[in-house]
This record gives C-alpha cells, sequence and structure tokens, in this order.
C-alpha cells in the first residue's frame, strides 16, 4: 500500500515537473491585468535601505526561531541562541553591519610575520554589564572554560586551531596550558598551531566570549538568568520567560553605548514559520527569523518591499552512504544520480524560492573564492541526462534491471518535497526505484551514524565562519559529521596543507584543488546553496543582510511609524 | 467517603507506577539521545556529558535513580533547557497551561449544556439541527485547523485579538486559546447533553412533574437538569485528558509558554527529565481529576453512596 502511495505520488510530482516545464508564464496567474506588472515578475531584493527619523520608543521584537537551551555562551549551540549571545556579548572582535571583522573587546591587534601569535590589545573603557572592567584575564578565562571537557560545550573544537586545544579538550593536558596568556590586564596572547587566517573571524564565536573569571565554574548552572547574568555586549538581560519570550535591555555600561540605538529588545521563540508569519501580520513582530517556504509566492506579491532575500553560507544536499552497497566502490553511480538530477528544477519549480542550484561544494559569497565546479555544471540538461544514463549502465544497471534504493530525510515539508521530486527524476531518468523513508530527527541522525541502514540521506550544514574551510574540513575521515563516510588520504593531507598554509594566494589555490578533488569522487550530491528569506517591517532601520546572517540588534533602529 | 478516598489513593499508586515505568522505557526505547546532533561530540566531552547526567550507568541504574529522586519530589535537570530544573519548568509552565484548561472546561461545560438543553427542549427544529449541526463540526474540526483559522480571521484580517504569545497572560491574548480549546468540548458536551436531556424529558417522574402542573422552567430547572447532567458530569474525566491533549497543539500554535510545548519540545530533543516529569504531572493530574468528577457524581446522584 505505502508503495503504491508513493508510486503515485511520483508519478504525480512527474507530470505536475513536465507541466510547469513548459509554461514560463504561471507566475501572472495571480497578477493584475494591464500595463501594471505584478511583484512575481520584479526580482526579489537582496538589500534593504530603511531610513528616517528616529522613533520615540527605540523597542525591537525579533522572531527567533525555537528555543533556546541556554543562555551560557560557551554551551550554546544553535542560530537561535547565537543571536540573543551576539547582542548579549561581544568577543575580541566584533562583525560590522556587512559582515567584516571589525574590533570589538579588543581595540587593536598584532599578528606575528609566520602567523601564529596574536597580541590582542583590549580595551581599556570595555565594562561589564554591572560596572566591572572587562580584562584580558576574562576572555582567557572564557577560552579556557570553552575547551575544558568538563564544561561539555559542544563547540569547544571550532577552538582547535589555539595551542594545546584539541589535546585539552582530549583530557590529556591540562586546561591552563591552552595557548592563550594573559600578558597583563588589557593584554592577550594567543598561539596558533598554524596559521589560520579565519581565526579573527572565530573570535566572534560565541564559544570564544569572555566571562568575569570564575563565574559559573562547574556545577553553579543557575548563573545564565535574569539578574545573574553578566554580560559584556551592547545589552543585558533583564526577563527569560522559557517558551515566551526573552528580554534585553541597553547595557549602559557598555563601551559603544552611545552608538546603539535601541533601548529594548524581546526576542520571541516561535518554531512554526507559519505562526511566525501570522504574528508578523498581525503586527507582534518588527522582524521575523524564516518564512514558510510555501508562502514564498504570496509573501513576494503582497509584501514585497518588506521582503528581503539575502544569500546565506550554508549548503543543501544529499550524502551516499560509502561503506555499503550499492555506492560503495562505485563512482559511476553516484556520478549517475547526481547527474540525473536537475537543480534548476528543484530550486525554481519544486521550492520556488529563490535558492541557487548548486553542484559545488562551497557555498557561493564567500569573499576572494572561486569555487572549483565539476563539469556538469556547465552542461545542458540533455548532456548531463546522457551522460548520467552512459554512466548508470557501466555502474551495472538499467531500466531493466533497476536499482533500488530508500532515500532518508527527516520529517518537513521541504525536504519532502525535494525528495519526491529527487525520486521522480531518478527514476525518470534512470529508471531507479526510489523508496523515501521520512524519519524524526534524532532517529534520522542516529541511522545516518551508523551508516548501517540508510543508503541516500538528506543533510544541510551553515558555516560557522565566513571560510571555504568551514565546509572543507567536514569531509577530512575523521570528522564528526562526515556521515556518507568519505575516506581520502589525499584529500585529509590537502586539509593538513591548508591548516600550515600561511599565505593567503597559496591557501586559497589549496582550497579550490581540495574541492576538486572532494568533488570528483562525488561522495556527496550538492543541490542548492541557502538563501535566508526574512521579513522586516518598513520602520526598522540599518538593516543589512551578511553571509553568515548575523544581524546585531545594536546596529539597527525603530523609524517613526 | 475518606475509605473510599483511601482505597483510591492506594490504588492510583500503581497506576502511576506503571505509566512512569512506561514513559521511562519508551523514551529511552528511542533511538538517539539528548546530546546527539549533526556534529559528533569528542569522545571527552561527551563522557563529561553522560556522566553528568548519569547517562552512563546501565538503564535499570537511571529507572532506579530516577523513582528515588522522585519520591523525594525532584524531577531532575532538564537536558533541553540546561539552565532551568523539571520543577522549576513545570512550576512556571503549569500555572499557564492550568489556566487554560480550566477556563476552557468551564466555558466548555456552560456553554455546551446550555445549547444542549436548548436543543433537547427543541427537538427536532431549526434550533435543535443548527445546534447539531455546528455541534457536528465542531467535533470533526481538529484544534490544529481552527486556530490558525481564528488566528487568521480575528487576529491577522481583523486585529481585533493578538495572533499568538502569552503576554504576561493577558486577557486578550487567552481569548483565542481557551476558545480553539473549548470548541471541540463545547461540541461534545452540547450532544452528550441533548442526548440525555431527551432521555430525562421522557421519563416518569418528569411526566409527574408537568401533571402536577409545575411551571415548565421549574421542571427543566428543579427535576430535569441535575438527571441529566449526570454523563455530562463522568464525560468531566475524559474531557480533562481531551483538554491535556489538546493544549499540546493549541500551545504549540499559539506560542504559549505551558506544559503542553515543553512536552512536545522534551520528546523531539530527547529531553528525557522532562518528558518524564510532564507525563507523571499530568498523569497524576488526570488520576486526581477523575476521583473528583467520581465525588461530584455521587453528590448529584442519591443512588451513589461510596
Amino acid at each position: 500500500m505505502k508503495r503504491i502511495q508513493h508510486v503515485l505520488v511520483l508519478w504525480c510530482t512527474l507530470l505536475l515537473i513536465t507541466a510547469c516545464g513548459g509554461d514560463a508564464g504561471d507566475n501572472h496567474a495571480s497578477g493584475p491585468d494591464g500595463a501594471e506588472t505584478s511583484n512575481l515578475d520584479r526580482p526579489v531584493k537582496t538589500t534593504m535601505v530603511n531610513t528616517g527619523e528616529r522613533h520615540s520608543e527605540q523597542y525591537l521584537r525579533r522572531g527567533n526561531g525555537s528555543e533556546i537551551q541556554t543562555l551560557d555562551p560557551h554551551k550554546a549551540e544553535g542560530v537561535p541562541s547565537s543571536n540573543v549571545h551576539r547582542d548579549l556579548y561581544e568577543g575580541l572582535t566584533l562583525e560590522a553591519p556587512d559582515g567584516s571583522i571589525i574590533p570589538g573587546g579588543a581595540e587593536s591587534w598584532e599578528i606575528s610575520d609566520d602567523g601564529l601569535i596574536y597580541t590582542f590589545k583590549i580595551r581599556k573603557n570595555g565594562k561589564w554589564s554591572d560596572g566591572t572592567p572587562v580584562t584580558a584575564q576574562d576572555f582567557a578565562y572564557g577560552l579556557q572554560r570553552s575547551v575544558n571537557p568538563a564544561t561539555g560545550s559542544k563547540y569547544s573544537q571550532i577552538l582547535a586551531p589555539i595551542k594545546n586545544a584539541e589535546e585539552i579538550i582530549a583530557g590529556t593536558k591540562p586546561v591552563e596550558s591552552l595557548g592563550a596568556e594573559v600578558i597583563d590586564d588589557y593584554t592577550l596572547k594567543i598561539t596558533l598551531n598554524g596559521p589560520t587566517p579565519y581565526f579573527l573571524g572565530l573570535l566572534n564565536h560565541a564559544s570564544t566570549y569572555p566571562m568575569p573569571v570564575g563565574f559559573a565554574a562547574d556545577g553553579d548552572e543557575n548563573m545564565f538568568r535574569a539578574g545573574k547574568l553578566i554580560s559584556n555586549g551592547a545589552f543585558r538581560l533583564t526577563e527569560w520567560v522559557v517558551q515566551s519570550h526573552l528580554d534585553v535591555e541597553r547595557n549602559p555600561y557598555y563601551w559603544d553605548n552611545e552608538n546603539n540605538a535601541i533601548d529594548k529588545v524581546r526576542f520571541f521563540p516561535i518554531e512554526d514559520q507559519s505562526t511566525e508569519l501570522k504574528r508578523y501580520r498581525a503586527g507582534e513582530l518588527d522582524m521575523t527569523y524564516d518564512m514558510p517556504f510555501e508562502q514564498f509566492k504570496w509573501v513576494k506579491e503582497n509584501l514585497y518591499d518588506e521582503f528581503i532575500v539575502a544569500p546565506y553560507l550554508g549548503i543543501y544536499y544529499y550524502g551516499f552512504n560509502l561503506t555499503k552497497p550499492p555506492f560503495k566502490d562505485n563512482l559511476e553511480l553516484r556520478r549517475a544520480l547526481s547527474l540525473a538530477v536537475d537543480r534548476n528544477i528543484l530550486t525554481e519549480k519544486v521550492l520556488g524560492t529563490g535558492h541557487i542550484p548548486f553542484y559545488s561544494w562551497v557555498p557561493e559569497g564567500v569573499l576572494n573564492y572561486s569555487n572549483a565546479r565539476p563539469p556538469e555544471a556547465t552542461m545542458s540538461k540533455a548532456e548531463r541526462e546522457a551522460l548520467a544514463i552512459e554512466l548508470f549502465e557501466q555502474a551495472g544497471y538499467s531500466k531493466e534491471e533497476p536499482l533500488e534504493i530508500e532515500i532518508r530525510y527527516n520529517t518537513s515539508e521541504n525536504h519532502k518535497k525535494i525528495a519526491i521530486a529527487i525520486a521522480a527524476m531518478w527514476s525518470q531518468v534512470l529508471g531507479v526505484k526510489a523508496e523515501l523513508v521520512n524519519e524524526e530527527w534524532k532517529v534520522f541522525l542516529e541511522n545516518r551514524k551508523q551508516k548501517q541502514v540508510t543508503q541516500v540521506f538528506r543533510a544541510g550544514w551553515i558555516g560557522d565562519y565566513a571560510d571555504p574551510f568551514s565546509f572543507l574540513e567536514l569531509m577530512h575521515s575523521s570528522h564528526g559529521i562526515n556521515d556518507p563516510g568519505y575516506n581520502n588520504p589525499v584529500y585529509d593531507d590537502l586539509l593538513s596543507q591548508i591548516s600550515a598554509e600561511g599565505n593567503p594566494d597559496k591557501r586559497r589555490q589549496l582550497m579550490e584543488q581540495a574541492e576538486a578533488e572532494f568533488l570528483k569522487d562525488y561522495a556527496v550530491m550538492p543541490i542548492y546553496s541557502y538563501i535566508q528569506p526574512r521579513i522586516v517591517k518598513p520602520h526598522v532601520g540599518g538593516y543589512q543582510s551578511n553571509i553568515l546572517d548575523h544581524i546585531l540588534s545594536k546596529n539597527l533602529y525603530i523609524i517613526k511609524h | 467517603m475518606f475509605k473510599y478516598s483511601f482505597k483510591r489513593f492506594l490504588a492510583a499508586l500503581p497506576t502511576l507506577l506503571v505509566l512512569m515505568t512506561l514513559a521511562f522505557f519508551m523514551m529511552r526505547a528511542a533511538p538517539g539521545g539528548p546530546f546527539d546532533q549533526e556534529k559528533t561530540l569528542p569522545p571527552e566531552v561527551q563522557a563529561n556529558l553522560d556522566k553528568k547526567y548519569h547517562l552512563d550507568e546501565p538503564l535499570i541504574q537511571q529507572y532506579g535513580r530516577y523513582l528515588f529522586d522522585l519520591a523525594k519530589g525532584d524531577f531532575g535537570p532538564s537536558f533541553q533547557y540546561k539552565d532551568f530544573s523539571v520543577n522549576e519548568l513545570i512550576a512556571t509552565g503549569f500555572p499557564v497551561s492550568f489556566r487554560l484548561g480550566v477556563s476552557a472546561i468551564i466555558l466548555a461545560f456552560v456553554f455546551g449544556t446550555c445549547l444542549g438543553t436548548l436543543a433537547a427542549l427543541r427537538q427536532n427544529t431549526l434550533t435543535d439541527y443548527s445546534v447539531m449541526t455546528a455541534a457536528m463540526t465542531g467535533i470533526s474540526v481538529p484544534n490544529f485547523v481552527m486556530a490558525p483559522i481564528l488566528i487568521l480571521v480575528l487576529a491577522v484580517y481583523l486585529k481585533w485579538l493578538p495572533a499568538g504569545g502569552w503576554n504576561g497572560g493577558a486577557f486578550k491574548n487567552t481569548i483565542l486559546p481557551i476558545i480553539s480549546l473549548a470548541l471541540p468540548q463545547i461540541a461534545y458536551i452540547s450532544r452528550l447533553t441533548r442526548a440525555s436531556m431527551i432521555e430525562v424529558l421522557r421519563s416518569n417522574p418528569i411526566r409527574t412533574a408537568r401533571a402536577k402542573g409545575l411551571p415548565e422552567r421549574l421542571v427543566i430547572f428543579r427535576h430535569a437538569l441535575k438527571p441529566a447532567l449526570l454523563p455530562v458530569i463522568s464525560y468531566l474525566g475524559p474531557a480533562t485528558a481531551a483538554i491535556i491533549t489538546g493544549s499540546v497543539v493549541v500551545e504549540q500554535i499559539f506560542g504559549i509558554p505551558g506544559l503542553g510545548r515543553y512536552f512536545v519540545q522534551g520528546a523531539l530533543n530527547r529531553d528525557y527529565t522532562l518528558v518524564m516529569g510532564v507525563v507523571v504531572f499530568y498523569g497524576a493530574l488526570i488520576i486526581l481529576f477523575n476521583f473528583l468528577v467520581d465525588l461530584v457524581y455521587a453528590m448529584l446522584d442519591p443512588r451513589i453512596r461510596y
């Protein structure tokens, strides 16, 4: 019965896809008649410029996705909690609205010629929200607390470039041996294992945030609450009602307080995107966290001026389990399946949300980097499909002896839509019989990691810092997210070379080489590069999107309305 | 009466224990753990986390520990909301859910019985048919369809009420969730009342009352209503359970910080302690409520004595 259902769904989609394929004008359906063109025909905005006189009440209400798990920056994970942490805390460096790195908790720094030693001058006017000064010791304590395995930080590994960090995480060296040395109250020296050009960007990550020495030492879990939490950012915590709202107010001691317009921010945890959209429309939110894809057209048409879509440092892909047949040692098959998927149809017709069809691994929009592109990125659809069939037959399959596989994805309407469409494309081009298996998130992850039942799986990744390495490192043979089980000594070696390379040009070349090496093995099938759709009220001034989607409340202001 | 209460209390304990045991082991049987994520954790960090939350112990030992802590009234720390204990979360979430639930039950009881009585008195007239059609619709349209429709019309288009959020329990914020929760129950209770009222109205005592020449008002309120409400009272137990289940959905849709929302998020995140806490707490509550309903039943029906 389930199978019949699947077949039916597949055929319906197929019909739908072919029907849509020839009809370029379906966007006009809801547009007005006459000369005036519909908003649907206009390109979506990727930047937003709202300016005007300031409102007397500077109160910002942000939708913030699912409820954050903790206010402890060293234990936090997930985008919603980083949004709050970026308002509460400040690392050694800070991001300008466009995403470029500017001085934050440190007013300046010097980098040694070999790129291994960073000496930070800590800002003397930096203060905690209780008025006490922020010192180099606080920053060192923050880093040590983060890598201390007793803290249980899920992000400790991001600090691996710092000397001894990996050994401390593994429990073989004491926490004090971390390469973060306090020279005096306002000077901090950080020693790295290798030149790490993205290191300054890393110092903006929650896991590096400072903490008053001794604050929330182990077992003290009640410190991250209103009244107790002390932060050094532009805002301080006033109230947190789990699953209802989280309020922060202006931190009067913040060193750059005079340039912060916002007095109060309220973050609303709203997991359900449709609910968020309704609350936005009812005027309860000034900006959303996300947007339901299925309402994309409606929003574009009706809220065009408030709607912004910006590239986002993330990639959506399908992985093949390389440890088991049929994909083990079967490059032809993996490549054939990848070729048979038309990314343009997926992004334009199935999603229709402006995602960028993609064949490479490092998402678009990373500065000073040009992607390695496999040949199919420039082939026509017919060429790709012809080659797919050829490779499919070389792999020992045909329409008469079809491949039977399972596609696993975690519960979500969008993942389902994509899985159905991919199964339909595989079936149409190659005669593959694909069964869709929908799993709840934790079950899905467990199966993916165990590599026993999982064959083809859906995956996605959002970069933690704006450097190609944040994607390249994922497929190191020992990396925690290498769920395809990719193991290529040449690739691992390239990654080590990248870590040791100090010359930016050479490093970039090595990264491009590594990306090409990885892509030629077809361990994964990239599908699209992310975008972040959002709706922002016209009375929110100063909004500027950036590739990491880090929107700091202190850079915004409320326009008179 | 006291003896009966005591007996019921004793009988409730094994029920709770079974419920808890089932929930405990079912939760653990689900694949994936509270700290599983896309990126595998370094082994040392994972070991520390497991140790801290006693996940490294044999399951049976964890179970024993949980029972022991529970006996002391300690639900343990939440795995997901690391800054809070489950006791704290229940203490903040329950008053919210309680207010929603009780208001919804009262609303359902008042409206349901009134509508049901009205329909019974005007049996087979237009009033009867329209009430019953509305009730049928109310029963068949689930919360998760009704709530978004209400939000769309009353909050988004008309802007009369907020689209969601709790806002510290402001009256305006409670209206839509309470209505969404109460509607299916109003429908159910009005059908129950109607059926039982029709039966009672045809019974001998009522015929006698009418024969005595009592005014219709007195016949209905003094003689018919009490026996007619008996099935409704006994339905209040299951209704509580239904409201609790409904609140899981409604709280999610309206973004209300109640227990139901913790339950859903807790289950998805494998927050063992939080889910157990909510299950045990709600289990005890439903048992208690069923007991209260039985007591009220005895007060209304002279034939029942404990």
